[in-house]
This record gives structure tokens, C-alpha cells and sequence, in this order.
């Protein structure tokens, strides 16, 4: 049994007598790739937080290579060899890699006693340690002009060369490109092979199956099981983490197709993309498929009126219509859902109520003044609708997990009745459960006779959806593919085209 | 469940000024019988009003996100602009008034233009303004100060209606006026929008620029205001007037619990905050403490207040 690396028995964690983490277990063997699985508030996070010592447990002990870990210094426990890839990735965008990577530890690393820094001597082992891992990233150049996945190698160099035993990746993959994945998957497996030990947090199955060798899956703070990843499938991990069977994933399509509700035309950007023609009809759903910096963010921002277009036409309704501002879009009934759901989506600070009605208050007015009955009412209706699990209206958007604020956001939309909503990427960061019932609501949406266009990365959920995909490749759109003729393997030859 | 604790604590946070407010108030009370005397209050009211209605303006300011440094030179371009046309048997008392609100209306609405238009931090828009707004109240009132008012533009700042002084009816006035247009209309609703998530406001279809110019230009009015009173009740127009006063604004606002990164406020903890920082030096003069002491024991309580905020968000999380 010497090949345990680290031990994790009986950890819990209250708040105020609120159990975050109910007597959970892990044990993590040399070279393993562990998932660590669960729906938003499962108590994965706690967890990690309780691991790296930012969070002391209320009972439960870490055993580390045998040895009892005492938790109260994220220092010591960095020092001890267990490190953790932030989702959202902590660097100085002002300082260089080399320095980034030796942050906080240049006396030891540099030998340097005064304090003065040698830089070329932290630059000559950063440089060292990036070939090492075969990146090609320049130890010398500031970290502001790297791109997500590059800092995340960074990062990565960052916790090897704390001659870490253990690391913790949290969705590591969700910012990055397809083929950058490819490359962390080749590092994570370099990092097996010289014993390091991974605990992998992701929603993205397919990557789950491809990377982990065991999974355990937490729900409601509370230990369920673990397994080998080759006893599980899609299915039976699914039911592990909600608890239930979920029999049905994608609902039915909507048959009856309206008249075209959007129209565009030969639109292009410049250096984003070109050319691009489509037509969505009432109760349709457009698929938007391409890998990341395909442009299909930039159509839609285009459309809505975020980034606008430099030439080309948009018609709504058969009409040409100028969209300069998402208030002109809104005016003309387009609604945009964002994939960067916190900083385009919400306001955090103001309560459920105020976010779902702040895209159609002008219909709440008396005069300057707000209709309080009015609003309330719009607003109950949607939380209700929409099946928003808070408190009560008046809860504040920031305290509500992520399926629910991306409920929020198209609770807003709705609000303003777009007869098209465009969602990107509607289910990102979204747990399984609440997946399953934005799907829902987007097939509802389509019987409303709304025209809907769906961005997503996720080929499952593209094809399970849409009645058309359209398939971008480097702003070129490459292909319009039916629902009966797409598959995965297409969508992906289309797309590296 | 752990997010209805964390907005439990949150709001002992903002109930906690009110809580400090109070406790000082009765331990003043009992420590000294002038305190709580109806013609003391009356004092710390008037003494007040003219630091609670900047700090009002400020605060919808510091609720969009942004900062207003130019306030006390609105206070003197106001003052220097409503004494030039308050001598006596010129005007009638309406046109002083309109002319200091203009002054302030101009200033405010330039800041809302500028901050608007070119994207430079309000930080350093208003700092230019402050000082530009001190240059043209010297140039008005060619560096000299302006007296010699009539009595009826003087009942501003020194005369009572039902035996409760005029400035303190213009407070309350005020404070209701703000927190209607902060609660209840949908240009309040949109300062918490635009203060608390910029991008999400204008991708919600709202005019981002339109509320910024309507802020800053509401600050001056409310500024202009403050120095209207202020010219009344010192009965002269005095192109230095005002200096500082932006910061005793910004102080009572961060009391009251505006967090400077935006988003949140409101007017009933500024005007506590204004009230705390009034009855403090206040209650100071009556105990006989020297005013270099009084200045130490104010940005204490500043740094306290906001210590203690951040605290109470701290658990919440």
C-alpha cells in the first residue's frame, strides 16, 4: 500500500450548523488522475479549499505520504507538495512567466541572502522547466501576452517546480481550445508517468472518461462513491451525481416550423469573421458549431449589437434593420444570452426580482417611477417559469449557483419578449441537473414559436438540440448540416477545415 | 442555506452603523445633559445639512461606480454665483437660487460629458474640475469675497419655519427627494445596475452614458444646494468656500456603507454617516476637545467603518 499517496478520511466542514462537507473520503494513489465529481454546491470546492489550507475542517483527517497534515498554512502545505490550478487563473499579468513561477520564493531559488533578485538566474530555470514539460513559451515575456491555456502551463510549471506530489485542477479546460486540451492531456500524462498525483475537477464528461483513472463522486457535502472510470459510463455517473435517472436528456423536437424570424446576410467583421448568411424560423433552433476563435461569439455580438458588424445585412421579419447597441437589439426583439454569464449577464449585487425586469423596466413604469405590482408580478412569473430556486425575489443573484443565475439571465431575456434569443454557450459551468432543464426550457421556448440560435462547444448538446447546424471554421462558415444528416465526426471535419 | 446566513451578516453590517450611531448618541446623553437638548439638535441638524446634501449627491455618484472630487469647488462656484445676484432690492430670491443651481447643473453635467465622452477615470475628471471650479469662483467674484445680501435670501440659512431652522427642512426634503429617485424610479435602479456589473447594464439594453451624465449633473445641483445654504448662512459669497468639503462627503457616504467599487448604498446610511460625523465633532466641542483631537478621533471612525464592512462581507463569504 506504499504507493497512497495522500489519505482523506472523515473531513467535515459546517458553516454557521450548515454541513458544507459531511464525512468525505478520498485516497489518491501515485500517478493517478482522479476526478472529483458533483453538482454545483456538492462540496467539491470546500473540499479543495479545505486541501490546500484555505479552509479549516471542523474534523477529519489528510494524511500526505503517511504523515498527518496539520491545516491552518496554505504556505506549508504548498511546501509540502500539494498544489492547486485555480479555475480562474492567479498570476501578475505585469510580471514576466520566470518571475511568476518563482513568486514568492526568489531568495531560495536564486541563493540570493540581500534580497537583491538575479532575474537571469530565475529566467534560466524557468526556461529549463518549460522545455521540460515541452511548452513553447518564453520564460522572459510578461504573463499579460500569454493566452488562458499558456498561463495555465505556467501555472502548471508553477506547481512542479514546487516539486508538487499532488495537483488539484479545477476546470481546467474551460476556457481553452480543443487542440490546447490535447496538449494539457499530453502534460497530465508526463506528470502520471513521474508519479504525481492529479485530483481533476470538470462537468465535461467526455474528458472525464478520457483522462481519469478513478472518479468519486460527492453530492449535497456528503461521500458517495469511488470507482475505476472504466466501470462507469455517461449514463450510471450521471445518476451517481443527481441521485436519480435522467432517461431523457435532450428533449423532442419542435415539428412545426414558422415563418423566418431572422435574417442575415453576407455579414463580416474584419479579422473576425466573413461572409456569414443564415436564416433562423420561428420555433427553430439553429445550431452554431466551430472550435474557439471560429468567430461564433463575435456573429452574435455582432448581431446583438455588442460588437457590430462591418458590413452585411440583418432583416427581422423580412425588414432590414441597423443594430448599433444591444438596446436597438432589444428593441427589435433579439435576445443575447452570454457565455460570460458574471460579466455580461448579471448584476451580482442586486436581487433576483431587479436582475429578471432590469431588460424590460420601461414596462414597469409609472411615469419616472417604478411599478412595484407590476414588476413583482412580471418577475414571480418568470421565477416561477423558469423554476428559479432562491429564497424569494429579493435574494441576491451572487449567492445562487450557476445553473440558476444562467436561469436569471434568461429570465431577463424572456422578460423582454425577443421573438429571437441567441444563448451562448447556455449550459457552461451549469451542473448536470440543471443542463437537463435549460434544455427544457429552450424546447419551450421553440413551441412559443421563438427562434432560437444555440452556440455551444459541446458536440452532444449541439446535435441533441438543433433542428440545423451551422459549422464555422476561422470566421468562414463551412457548412449548414440538417438534423438528420449531422453527426460529431462531420461537425468535426467541417470545423478544421 | 449558507447564502441566507451570509446575507444575515451582511445586513447586521449595514444595521451596525445604525447600531454605533445609536450607542454614541445615548452614551453622549448620559455623559453630558447638553447633548440631548432640542437647541443642540437643532445645531448638529443645520450643521449638518450642508455636509449631508454633498455627501447625498456623492453617493449616487460612488453607487454608479464612479468618484466626484469637484464638490466643494461646486460648493464656492454656487456660493460666489447665487451672492452676486442676492444684494438687497435687486432680484427677487428665485434668481440668486437659479443662478447658483446653474453653476452647479454646468460643473455637474461637464463632469457627466467628460467621464462620458473620453473614457478618463472620474477620479482625474473631477480632480481637473475641482480645480477649474476654484479658478472660476475667484474669477467671479474677482478674488474678493461678496457681501451685503438681502434678508430674504438670508431666511436660506438662518431662519425657521415652526421654530425648526430652514436648512434642516431643506435636509429633510432632500433626503426624501434622493431616496425616491434611488428606490423607486428606474434611474436608481439603474445606478445600482450600471455601479454593479457595467458590461451586464449595457448589455441589457440600458443607456450607460445617459445615467453617468444624470448622476454627476444631480451632484451638482445637490452640491450647488450646499453652497446656496452655505453663502445664506454665513451671509456672504466666498470664492474659497467649500474647500474639503468633498471629502467629508465621501466620508459620510462610506460610513453610511457605500462601497466605493459601486453597487451598493444607500441614503439613510449616508445621512446616518453625515449625522455620525456631525454629532461626533459636536458632542467634541461639548466635552471641550480640541479640534486636532477631533480630527484624529473622525478618520478613525472613517477606517473603522469600512473595517467593519469589509469584515461582515468577509464571513459572508
Amino acid at each position: 500500500m506504499s504507493d497512497i499517496i495522500l489519505h482523506i478520511a472523515g473531513l467535515s466542514k459546517s458553516y454557521s450548523g450548515i454541513k458544507a462537507l459531511d464525512h468525505v473520503q478520498l485516497t489518491l494513489k501515485k500517478g493517478e488522475v482522479h476526478a472529483l465529481m458533483g453538482e454545483n454546491g456538492a462540496g467539491k470546492s470546500t473540499f479543495m479549499k479545505i486541501l490546500v489550507g484555505l479552509v479549516k475542517p471542523d474534523s477529519g483527517e489528510i494524511v500526505l505520504e503517511g504523515k498527518r497534515l496539520e491545516h491552518n498554512d496554505v504556505n506549508a502545505i504548498l511546501k509540502k507538495g500539494i498544489s492547486m490550478i485555480h479555475q480562474e487563473i492567479l498570476i501578475i499579468p505585469e510580471l514576466t512567466v520566470a518571475q511568476n513561477i518563482f513568486l514568492g520564493r526568489e531568495k531560495e531559488i536564486t541563493g540570493s541572502r540581500t534580497g537583491w533578485l538575479n532575474d537571469e538566474n530565475i529566467v534560466a530555470k524557468a526556461t529549463s522547466l518549460l522545455q521540460e514539460m515541452g511548452v513553447d513559451i518564453a520564460a522572459d515575456i510578461r504573463m499579460r501576452y500569454l493566452s488562458v491555456a499558456q498561463m495555465q502551463m505556467v501555472e502548471i510549471a508553477k506547481a512542479i517546480s514546487n516539486d508538487a506530489k499532488v495537483i488539484i485542477m479545477d476546470e481546467p479546460t474551460s476556457a481553452i481550445s480543443d487542440k490546447e486540451v490535447a496538449t494539457l492531456f499530453r502534460i497530465i500524462r508526463e506528470l502520471k508517468n513521474k508519479g504525481v498525483a492529479i485530483i481533476y475537477i470538470s462537468h465535461k464528461m467526455d474528458e472525464i472518461f478520457e483522462i481519469a483513472d478513478t472518479i468519486t463522486v460527492l453530492r449535497d457535502g456528503k461521500y458517495i462513491a469511488t470507482k475505476k472510470a472504466a466501470e462507469l459510463d455517461n449514463g450510471s455517473l450521471i445518476a451517481m451525481m443527481v441521485g436519480r435517472e435522467i432517461d431523457k436528456m435532450f428533449p423532442e423536437p419542435v415539428a412545426e416550423k414558422g415563418k423566418v424570424v431572422l435574417g442575415v446576410k453576407n455579414l463580416s467583421k474584419k479579422g473576425k469573421f466573413s461572409d456569414i448568411s443564415f436564416e433562423v424560423h420561428a420555433g427553430e433552433i439553429l445550431g452554431i458549431s466551430g472550435l474557439m476563435g471560429a468567430g461564433r461569439t463575435e456573429i452574435a455580438q455582432a448581431i446583438y449589437g455588442l460588437a457590430p458588424a462591418d458590413s452585411g445585412i440583418v432583416q427581422i421579419n423580412g425588414q432590414e434593420v441597423f443594430i448599433k447597441s444591444p438596446r436597438d437589439a432589444v428593441n427589435f426583439g433579439i435576445g443575447y444570452v452570454s457565455e460570460d454569464r458574471k460579466s455580461l449577464g448579471f448584476i451580482p449585487e442586486l436581487s433576483v426580482k431587479q436582475n429578471v425586469t432590469l431588460a424590460s423596466l420601461s414596462e414597469h413604469r409609472r411615469g419616472i417611477f417604478i411599478s412595484n405590482e407590476s414588476e413583482d408580478k412580471a418577475a414571480n412569473r418568470i421565477i416561477a417559469d423558469l423554476k428559479i430556486k432562491t429564497s424569494g425575489g429579493g435574494q441576491k443573484v451572487t449567492h445562487l449557483s450557476g445553473g440558476n443565475q444562467q436561469k436569471v439571465v434568461i429570465g431577463k431575456v424572456l422578460l423582454s419578449s425577443p421573438q429571437v434569443i441567441i444563448l451562448d454557450e447556455p449550459t457552461r459551468g451549469v451542473d448536470v441537473g440543471a443542463k437537463f432543464e435549460i434544455y427544457k426550457l429552450i424546447s419551450n421556448l421553440t413551441a412559443n414559436g421563438i427562434a432560437v440560435i444555440m452556440i455551444s462547444s459541446e458536440l452532444p448538446e449541439i446535435l441533441g438540440m438543433s433542428d440545423r447546424i451551422m459549422v464555422l471554421s476561422k470566421g468562414i462558415q463551412t457548412a449548414m448540416l440538417t438534423r438528420q444528416e449531422a453527426t460529431q465526426e462531420l461537425i468535426m471535419k467541417y470545423s478544421v477545415q | 442555506m449558507e447564502n441566507r446566513l451570509a446575507t444575515k451578516f451582511r445586513n447586521v453590517g449595514q444595521y451596525g452603523i445604525f447600531l454605533a450611531f445609536a450607542l454614541i448618541c445615548l452614551g453622549l446623553a448620559l455623559s453630558t445633559p447638553k447633548f440631548f437638548t432640542l437647541s443642540n439638535l437643532m445645531i448638529i441638524g443645520t450643521q449638518v445639512s450642508i455636509n449631508a446634501l454633498l455627501a447625498f449627491g456623492v453617493t449616487f455618484v460612488i453607487i454608479t461606480g464612479g468618484i466626484d472630487l469637484s464638490l466643494g469647488s461646486m460648493v464656492a462656484v454656487a456660493g460666489v454665483l447665487t451672492a452676486t445676484f442676492a444684494h438687497p432690492d435687486t432680484y427677487p430670491v428665485i434668481v440668486p437660487i437659479f443662478a447658483g443651481l446653474a453653476g452647479g447643473l454646468i460643473l455637474g453635467a461637464f463632469n457627466g460629458l467628460v467621464i462620458t465622452k473620453s473614457k478618463v477615470p472620474p477620479f482625474i475628471v473631477t480632480l481637473g474640475t475641482m480645480t477649474i471650479g476654484r479658478g472660476l469662483a475667484l474669477i467671479l467674484s474677482k478674488g474678493r469675497p461678496i457681501s451685503n445680501l438681502s434678508d430674504t435670501f438670508n431666511f436660506i440659512g438662518g431662519g425657521t419655519i415652526f421654530g425648526i431652522p430652514f436648512p434642516i427642512v431643506i435636509l429633510i426634503l432632500a433626503f426624501i427627494g434622493c431616496s425616491v429617485i434611488l428606490n423607486k424610479t428606474i434611474l436608481g435602479r439603474y445606478m445600482y445596475a450600471v455601479g454593479g456589473n457595467e458590461p451586464a447594464a449595457r448589455a441589457s439594453g440600458i443607456r450607460v452614458n445617459r445615467v453617468k451624465m444624470w448622476v454627476y449633473t444631480i451632484c451638482g445641483l445637490l452640491s450647488a444646494m450646499g453652497g446656496i445654504l452655505l453663502t445664506s448662512r454665513i451671509t456672504t459669497g466666498q470664492p474659497n468656500a467649500g474647500a474639503g468639503f468633498e471629502l467629508d462627503a465621501i466620508a459620510a457616504a462610506i460610513i453610511g456603507g457605500t462601497s466605493t467599487s459601486g453597487g451598493t448604498g444607500t441614503m439613510t446610511g449616508t445621512l446616518i454617516g453625515a449625522l455620525l460625523i456631525g454629532v461626533i465633532s459636536n458632542s467634541l466641542d461639548l466635552l471641550n476637545v480640541t479640534s486636532y483631537y477631533q480630527q484624529v478621533v473622525m478618520g478613525a471612525i472613517i477606517i473603522g467603518a469600512v473595517v467593519l464592512d469589509s469584515m461582515g462581507k468577509e464571513k459572508g463569504v
